[in-house]
């Protein structure tokens, strides 16, 4: 199998010893099906054994191993060297505090997720002897998409009003939330629009849609949001003119 | 060193420690938790399952089928009472899920749908397109999110359970955000930390699963049972090992070898309809699919490439429409990583290290032999999985078994009026910060994590593979007690506190190492082949000798102590295991 050499740029940093974060470079040897993570790894195992970084399952779906690559958010295991120049640049994910090196501390994103009461309020609760909901196929459709996903927070580090604004909820948040209001077994939506509905939900978005286009599992958190900010506004009105309607 | 008292620690926040953690919240509101994981719960690798859980759902089903199913797909080692309790809670489990929000795939009516999957006499797999652990897994997760009892102490490594006057009441962890060693004090401790395939080297285990909880119940003086028995899931991406679901053949998918020949027919596995025949061909079980592999690649009729030899998974004539529905993550991986469209040409795909069958030995209630101590999900053994765990009964064990430790755990922290005395269990976390400290300590010692590492994966793959020897096991056996003197001399280049991940996997290493031991050495002392444990020297089973579990006891300087326990048979005798067109 052909090797090549890439120069790796990686963003080190150690909270107990330095002042600045700083890059340091790694000559990685690779095969031509690795992706980053795999030239990471090279480094770890075999040139540094202090850099410090997350990941775990190697097939994009554990959602751990977000990072600026070439000053884009990407996950470092479905990115592959043969789609990158021979010098790569490799950072935390950007609107995060970092941790150590490549990895950033997450409790913001933690938090957030709470808040937006991300389970299923149903109008009563079912008893498990009396079996599942129905759910027709099309009513599963209509919210899957925003199932999946990953709280990988590429959409956090690509977001242009997070950088400006940490209290903004959120992208992969105000969609998980969407996913429950869509979810027809849920009546949980007015119990959610506190959070989602406030001025740090869905109206600071200023709908850019840099959260929708990195992704890696097509979730589309803008379009969730500009669907959540339409139903608000028909709740809005709905309320002028038919108050106390529940 | 802090202390943190609490009612219940969980170790592990996956689909087992969650599920534990919502049954403890439900049972008694009143008790604390800390819920303990060295990752993200989202990271978890019950995240990675696809294809499916295992319950009878449709009236053409029973839980005779599912009992029968599991236990002769287990080659008579499942404990079949625990086989009935299991079969009869897990259509309620996973109603359960369905009413948390588990976006669980339909039928027309609004049904849960169902697939078949291997050795299954009825479809009974719950799925929801082929991520079906990653939608438990966040079901869990963002349920767990209501009741304010769960509090979560994320990367936080575990290193010893602690242990005062034979009662466990507490861990040590490393709350890796600053290095420092935290004491959690609790009443009942629960060990779901998942399976340690990351012993192998070629695995579809994350990083992560490095059997830190198996190693810590071992030290501590609890069995591992049933170690020898690993589980190859036949269908795994060369190069990278991800898994290629079981889901996808239950879906129609075929095999072929390099002449385009359905070569499990050669091994009484046959017909081979063009249909998807229950318990015959591509749906027989994993560890018979493994071993026909084997057989072929020895025949030289599997085909080279540079990542070891594969055989094709051909879906193509499920068309586009169908892949695109069932399974559209199977696709994406085939194509990111094979660059091979599966509408369009079969996927390369060979054995792959998937599951470990043993684990923390424990009984019904999840319990284990120390006092306080539960445990549940892949680190765990019940037995309900015999020598070859059923595709899709994992997901659903994690739950049952899951809920099942947390509600023992909350009964046993309720009736316990006080907590260990503070001197006793503050002795006891020092030992294990004294065992961190000696890793930082280490200078000129001159062995590497990466090298021991390299050399424990290759044995065990080389030693403890698909099929056995005496000879190939010895060496095993000899190479992991090798590594274990190596391993003292492990020098950390990471001195630092912050998030040093050098210290973490060198922590993992050491528990992979005293597991390995474990596999190895009940699998030389198990003298027959029985599921997923072949030996070439011992080819028959011997349910004369070997109907029972085996135990392996730890030994701080020795290989480890093995013995038996008998197997719970209640009403399946031990028979033939007979799958393809002979099948019942």
């Amino acid at each position: 199998m052909n090797e090549r050499q890439v120069e790796l740029e990686i963003l080190r940093y150690d909270p107990e010893t330095d002042q600045q974060p700083s890059f340091q470079i790694y000559l990685v040897p690779c095969q031509e099906d690795w992706v980053v993570l795999d030239a990471i790894n090279y480094v770890k195992d075999n040139l540094d054994r202090t850099l410090s970084y997350r990941w775990s399952c190697h097939m994009a779906v554990c959602g751990s191993c977000g990072m600026m690559i070439n000053g884009e958010p990407a996950l470092s295991c479905k990115t592959f060297l043969r789609d990158l120049p021979e010098t790569i640049r490799i950072e935390p994910l950007a609107n995060f505090p970092i941790e150590r090196d490549l990895v950033v501390v997450m409790d913001d994103f933690m938090n957030k997720l709470g808040k937006v009461k991300p389970y299923l309020l149903p109008r009563e609760k079912k008893a498990v002897e009396n079996g599942s909901y129905l759910q027709s196929p099309a009513q599963l459709k209509k919210f899957r998409q925003y199932t999946l996903c990953i709280n990988c927070t590429l959409c956090y580090a690509a977001c242009p009003q997070y950088a400006h604004n940490e209290g903004f909820v959120g992208p992969a948040a105000l969609a998980l939330a969407h996913r429950y209001n869509l979810d027809s077994r849920d009546v949980g939506r007015r119990a959610r629009q506190d959070v989602v509905a406030s001025n740090e939900g869905i109206w600071e978005c200023s709908f850019v849609g840099a959260c929708s286009d990195v992704c890696p599992e097509h979730v589309d958190p803008a379009g969730a949001i500009q669907q959540t900010k339409i139903a608000s506004t028909i709740d809005y009105f709905k309320d002028l003119i038919l108050p106390r309607r529940d | 060193m802090d202390m943190i008292t609490t009612d219940i620690v969980i170790v592990g926040a996956g689909g087992a420690g969650l599920r534990a953690a919502i049954a403890i919240a439900e049972e008694n509101p009143d008790l604390d938790i800390a819920l303990l994981s060295k990752v993200y719960p989202m990271r978890s690798h019950t995240v990675a399952a696809e294809g499916g859980a295992a319950g009878v759902a449709k009236d053409n089903d029973s839980l005779d089928n599912h009992f029968n199913d599991t236990v002769t797909g287990g080659d008579w080692l499942c404990d079949q009472d625990a086989v009935d309790l299991f079969v009869e809670q897990a259509p309620k489990e996973l109603t359960q899920m369905e009413h948390w929000g588990c976006p669980w795939s339909r039928d027309s009516d609004g049904g849960v749908a169902v697939r078949p999957f291997g050795g299954m006499k009825v479809e009974r797999t719950w799925y929801a397109a082929d991520k079906t652990g990653f939608h438990m897994l966040h079901t869990l997760f963002q349920t767990s999110l209501k009741y304010p009892a769960i509090k979560r102490y994320d990367e936080f490594y575990s290193t010893d359970l602690l242990v005062v006057d034979g009662r466990c009441c507490g861990v040590a962890a490393i709350e890796m955000r600053s290095g420092q060693l935290r004491l959690f004090r609790a009443k009942a401790v629960i060990i779901a930390t998942g399976g340690a395939g990351r012993i192998f080297p070629f695995t579809t285990n994350g990083a992560i699963k490095t059997g830190d909880g198996m190693a810590m119940a071992y030290r501590a003086g609890v069995p591992l049972k049933d170690m020898e028995f690993i589980q190859y899931h036949p269908t795994g991406l060369p190069g990278t090992g991800i898994l290629i679901t079981e889901g996808s053949r239950g879906e129609g998918g075929i095999l072929v070898n390099k002449d385009g020949y359905r070569y499990l027919q050669d091994y009484d596995l046959g017909p081979p309809d063009p249909w998807p025949r229950k318990k015959a061909m591509e749906l027989g079980p994993r560890d018979r699919l493994s071993q026909a592999f084997w057989h072929e690649h020895q025949k030289g009729r599997t085909i080279d490439t540079p990542h070891g030899d594969v055989v094709h998974l051909d879906l193509r004539h499920l068309g586009e429409k169908m892949i695109n529905e069932r399974l559209p993550m199977v696709r994406d991986l085939a194509i990111s990583y094979v660059g091979i469209d599966p509408v369009d040409a079969p996927i390369p795909v060979r054995p792959v290290v998937h599951y470990t069958m043993g684990g923390i030995d424990c009984d019904i209630e999840a319990k284990t032999s120390l006092d306080g101590l539960f445990a549940a999900g892949e680190c765990a053994c019940v037995s309900i999985n015999g020598a070859n765990r059923l595709g899709s009964n994992s997901l659903t064990e994690l739950l049952v078994f899951g809920a099942r430790a947390g509600r023992g755990a909350a009964k046993l922290a309720a009736a316990s009026r006080s907590h260990t005395d503070e001197t006793a269990i503050r002795e006891q976390a020092q030992i294990a910060q004294n065992r961190v400290r000696k890793l930082f300590l280490n200078v000129g010692g001159g062995e590497s994590i990466a090298g021991l590492r390299r050399e424990m994966n290759i044995t065990m793959e080389a030693g403890a593979g698909i099929y056995r020897t005496e000879e190939s096991l010895n060496r095993s056996c000899a190479v992991m007690n090798d590594l274990r003197d190596r391993y003292a001399r492990v020098e950390l280049e990471d001195k630092s506190n912050v998030y040093n991940t050098d210290l973490i996997q060198a922590l993992e290493l050491g528990a992979m190492i005293d597991v390995a031991g474990a596999i190895a050495t009940s699998a030389l002392n198990r003298k027959e082949s029985r599921g997923s444990h072949q030996r070439l020297d011992f080819k028959e089973r011997n349910d004369e000798t070997y109907l029972k579990h085996s135990l392996a006891h730890y030994d701080a300087r020795e290989a480890p102590r093995i013995d038996y326990r008998d197997v719970v048979i209640t009403r399946s005798k031990p028979g033939a295991r007979v799958y393809g067109g002979e099948s019942k």
